[in-house]
């Protein structure tokens, strides 16, 4: 009659309730622990920047020097830093990757998705610093001797690209970042893409439409919104990478026009300056200038979940 | 690809030439896709090609068995690193798998639809937090009051990093054990809690091995966090509440340094890290082999 | 692939075992980061029960996780200010160990050898000089066919006692620097991209063609950069040698608390960019295991320690100096 093993080991008595109420209240706490851990640093870079929030007040965020020596302290060249090797990444990942992800869902045959989408997957694995690694030794000589060169040669007239060439740039971390976003925003790209109702498509295509036709009116207007929150996610990501943008960004709190000109990030600086904040007011600043990367981030992050939601639907946004 | 135009032209029909246009366009764009498919797998084959021509040939007996050298000095290895990385590791699965299972457990088995908004959101925002945030974070909290640096603060920074992964992942494959399961075990007497633990787990343990694998991934080969945590040491760690070295640490601190040795040990070190990093992700790949569609 | 397997087993079991061995660790500088762990691994053999972790986090590390306790000794190349001395718990000494010299290292094609004076180089620091064959430069070195290139300036980006030598130094050459920028282990730098630690800045210059920076003689030497031969306060063009920073030594005044500046000194054949670099220990160690061998090993370093310093290009401490500094370890209780 049973097609079970035996389960008689599993018969219990009364005692049960006692231990069901226990479990259920382990796996309650391994839950709140999320909640309590954002509080907990949240509250802890809040703690450590009181004495710079106290002293500086938000005029912090727009204050553009930063010199331990006299104590004065201000985020602005960092937020610059940050964001415009952010956009830059954008500028670069987000057509690469929409393309690469309508590539996968519109024009591959079915035997090509798999491997090409391990390879996007592995890219994602790699670490950091194995990026600033690469990008030290390779990329920035590469960008150094012939990228930057043909940049300022065509198109130096522009503000963007004068200046200087060191190799190690604004420019440099914005590339290194965009590689790194890549697969995120091809990977969800690629969902969007595939929440398209296929009889768009096919309707489309009934009225006569090429493939770009279909692409451009039935797919991708359909799913712009969740482009442009897939896009959201992936500067995300962008915002809080370390190792990679120190090693290739030049590191100088510096804002300038050109994208040849080394700069800064919140990360960056931190990664550099925490450990030997000699003066109080240093370090506190520090901790602030985490705070604003972490409001930052939280920021974008919780845009980016919200647009992905209404148009995935569900438990969307796998966390990546 | 218009077979309307075969037919007696209407003049409500585009030309021919307008026609032709169009599918020129289409092709261009098509070839632009494939193109654009292809720019985004070219940084893995570059940095993979790299690793290996810059490192392959370091990967002698030493590297694996010697400590660092004195700063300048030819030679030695990274062995310490590389069981530095193993212990920190472990460190942070203790951490992150008991509450990373707890609470995909509750908001599968326990949590109302209400409820488990709230924490799903609350994972992907402690998810969405910078490395180096973590860093400064445990820095305050192991570092400053225990007056050391350690392999606990360094394994807390990455097992807490592994929570909302190993969360979310185990909340996945939990769903996916069919309610009959867990009806048919209740109607026997059994208690709730030896029903999750016993048979629904059980059943999703392949998935959930897969998330804490994944996790344990995309924490190894993090520096940030480690960088005010776990220091970095230049011989053998024999005691977690001492500092420990680790691979990011030392391929991080060897790439920035000007000794030739040191970058040579740098891209060896990248080499193993990564083969490391992408032992497990295949791992993963080959445990959940039929169970899902790509 | 089965040995190393085995090998890789024995190794965990290995450090997850507890041993005897002491681990004092210590952090800071990385000026002299190649001389500590040269005695470090010397030790090793003086001592095998005992080993010595050094960090090269930087000088303003080395102070603040003194400060914090979170290490066994600091490092720093830069004195700590008063202000920060106040904050230690109890007393904080500070022992110079050895000196070095502070050189002016560049990348250009040929590694041309080149003459220059503080105001010149204040002025390239400053951003006011922008040229390789800009007049000043030209005019001190005639023999050298100086390029029509950008000079690229690299600084510590870190907080360095490597920065507070080279900054001293500039402050008491340049006015202009003295008021602009100052002296500190961090400073606003006005031009230039940062490298972290001395020998992200070697490296740095080191890949960038047209770049300046400043370094240690060691990390110089061992990465056969070229470096310039500077004009010290007797007017002599002086190369970057132990002998010539251990002439700057003998003419410096150091008082009881050993906190000395010996930049741009008077003597003939004197290298005036040179510092000396200080370990900061407790002049009670809270650990009395770790204190004693703490103790054991710096009298090592005064007695033996400093012997090895020359071949490794920094200058030892001149006897009478080298005397008080043992002296003072001595009175380190545990």
């Amino acid at each position: 009659m049973s097609t079970l093993p035996s389960s008689d080991h599993l018969l219990t008595g009364s005692t049960s309730r006692g231990a069901d109420a226990a479990f259920k209240w382990l796996a309650f706490a391994g839950a709140v622990v999320v909640v309590g851990l954002i509080v907990l640093v949240g509250g802890e870079l809040y703690a450590g920047a009181r004495l710079a929030i106290a002293k500086f007040g938000p005029g912090f965020l727009v204050h553009s020097k930063w010199d331990p020596v006299t104590d004065e302290f201000g985020a602005l060249p960092f937020i610059f830093g940050t964001l415009v090797s952010s956009v830059i990444a954008l500028l670069i990942a987000v057509p690469l990757g929409v393309a690469a992800a309508l590539f996968l869902t519109e024009l591959a045959p079915f035997w090509m998705r798999q491997p090409v989408v391990t390879v996007i997957e592995m890219l994602a694995a790699v670490p950091s610093v194995i990026f600033g690694l690469w990008g030290i030794f390779v990329l920035v000589p590469w960008l150094r001797d012939h990228l930057f060169v043909w940049l300022k040669h065509s198109l130096g007239f522009l503000p963007l690209f004068q200046g200087p060439i060191y190799g190690v740039s604004m420019l440099a971390g914005g590339i290194i970042v965009a590689i790194m976003i890549l697969p995120i925003i091809t990977s969800v790209s690629r969902e969007i893409l595939r929440s398209v109702p296929n009889l768009q498509r096919e309707a489309a295509y009934g009225l006569g439409a090429t493939r770009w036709e279909v692409i451009r009116i039935a797919v991708l207007s359909y799913a712009s919104r969740g482009i442009f929150g897939a896009a959201i996610l992936g500067l995300g990501r962008a915002l809080g990478e370390t190792m990679a943008v120190t090693m290739v960004i030049g590191n100088r709190p510096e804002i300038s026009a050109s994208l040849f000109a080394p700069g800064y990030t919140l990360a960056s600086v931190i990664a550099n300056e925490f450990a030997e904040a000699t003066s109080d007011l240093y370090l506190n600043s520090l901790f602030e200038l985490g705070l604003v990367l972490l409001a930052l981030t939280i920021l974008v992050n919780v845009i980016a979940q919200a647009m992905l939601k209404t148009v995935l639907g569900g438990a969307s946004g796998k966390v990546q | 690809m218009n077979r309307v135009g075969s037919m007696a032209p209407s003049p409500f029909l585009p030309s021919a030439g307008r026609q032709r246009w169009r599918r020129y366009k289409s092709a261009a764009v098509t070839g632009l896709l494939c193109a654009c498919a292809l720019a985004v797998m070219a940084p893995l084959f570059l940095v993979i090609y790299y690793l290996v021509a810059e490192g392959a040939s370091s990967l002698d007996w030493n590297f694996f068995t010697q400590v660092p050298k004195p700063t300048g000095e030819v030679g030695g290895g990274m062995a310490n690193a590389i069981a530095g990385t193993l212990t920190l590791l472990a460190m942070a699965a203790c951490i992150g798998v008991p509450l990373g299972i707890l609470g995909g457990i509750y908001l599968a088995e326990y949590g109302s639809q209400r409820a488990n908004e709230w924490v799903r959101f609350g994972a992907d925002v402690l998810n969405g937090v910078p490395s180096i945030v973590w860093g400064m974070v445990i820095y305050l909290l192991l570092v400053v009051p225990f007056k050391t640096f350690s392999a606990y603060a360094g394994g807390a920074a990455l097992g807490l990093m592994m929570v909302p992964l190993v969360m979310r992942t185990t909340e996945e494959v939990l769903i996916l054990v069919p309610q009959s399961y867990r009806e048919a075990a209740l109607a026997l007497g059994i208690a709730r809690w030896k029903v999750i633990v016993k048979i629904v787990l059980k059943t999703a343990l392949k998935g959930i091995v897969t998330g804490v694998l994944i996790a344990l991934a995309r924490v190894a080969g993090e520096t940030a966090p480690l960088l005010f945590t776990a220091l970095g040491n230049n011989f053998w760690n024999h005691n977690l509440k001492e500092p420990i070295a680790a691979l990011p640490l030392q391929i991080f601190a060897y790439a920035i340094s000007p000794y030739d040795d040191w970058h040579r040990q740098a891209w060896a070190g990248a080499l193993v890290l990564l083969a490391l990093i992408l032992a497990i992700n295949l791992s993963v790949r080959f445990l959940s082999r039929g169970r899902k569609s790509g | 692939m089965k040995k190393s397997l085995l090998s890789l087993a024995a190794v965990l079991g290995f450090t997850l075992t507890a041993s005897a061995q002491m681990l004092i660790n210590g952090a800071g500088a990385t000026f002299p980061q190649p001389i500590y762990t040269k005695w470090f691994d010397e030790y090793t053999k003086v001592d095998p029960s005992v080993r010595f972790n050094y960090q090269g986090i930087g000088s303003g590390g080395g102070q603040k996780q003194i400060l914090a306790e979170t290490v066994d000794f600091g490092a720093s190349d830069g004195p700590m200010s008063d202000e920060n001395i106040a904050k230690a718990s109890r007393t904080l000494w500070h022992i110079p160990t050895v000196a070095g010299a502070v050189v002016v290292t560049y990348n250009l094609t040929g590694d041309p050898k080149l003459k220059l004076d503080g105001p010149t180089l204040a002025g390239i620091f400053l951003g006011t000089i922008t040229k390789w064959n800009d007049p000043a430069i030209a005019g001190q070195n005639p023999d050298v066919k100086l390029p029509d290139q950008d000079i690229v300036v690299v600084h510590r980006s870190d907080g360095s006692g490597t920065s507070y030598i080279f900054t001293d130094y500039l402050s008491s050459v340049s006015p202009e620097w003295k008021a602009k920028v100052g002296k500190n282990t961090a400073v606003s730098w006005p031009a230039g991209i940062g490298g972290k630690g001395n020998a992200g800045v070697a490296g740095q210059v080191k890949q960038s063609p047209g770049s300046i920076g400043y370094v240690e003689l060691a990390y110089a030497h061992q990465n056969k950069l070229a470096f310039a031969d500077m004009k010290n306060s007797s007017g002599n063009y002086i190369t970057p040698t132990v002998d010539a920073v251990v002439q700057a030594l003998a003419t410096a005044n150091v008082p009881d608390d050993f906190r000395f500046s010996m930049v741009n000194p008077p003597g003939a054949q004197a290298y005036p960019i040179a510092g000396a670099t200080w370990l900061l220990v407790y002049a009670q160690q809270k650990d009395p295991a770790k204190g004693q061998k703490l103790v054991q090993f710096l009298k090592w370093a005064f007695t033996d320690g400093e012997k090895l310093a020359p071949d490794l290009d920094y200058a030892p401490l001149p006897d009478a100096l080298r005397q008080r500094a043992l002296d003072r370890v001595n009175s380190i209780k545990y």
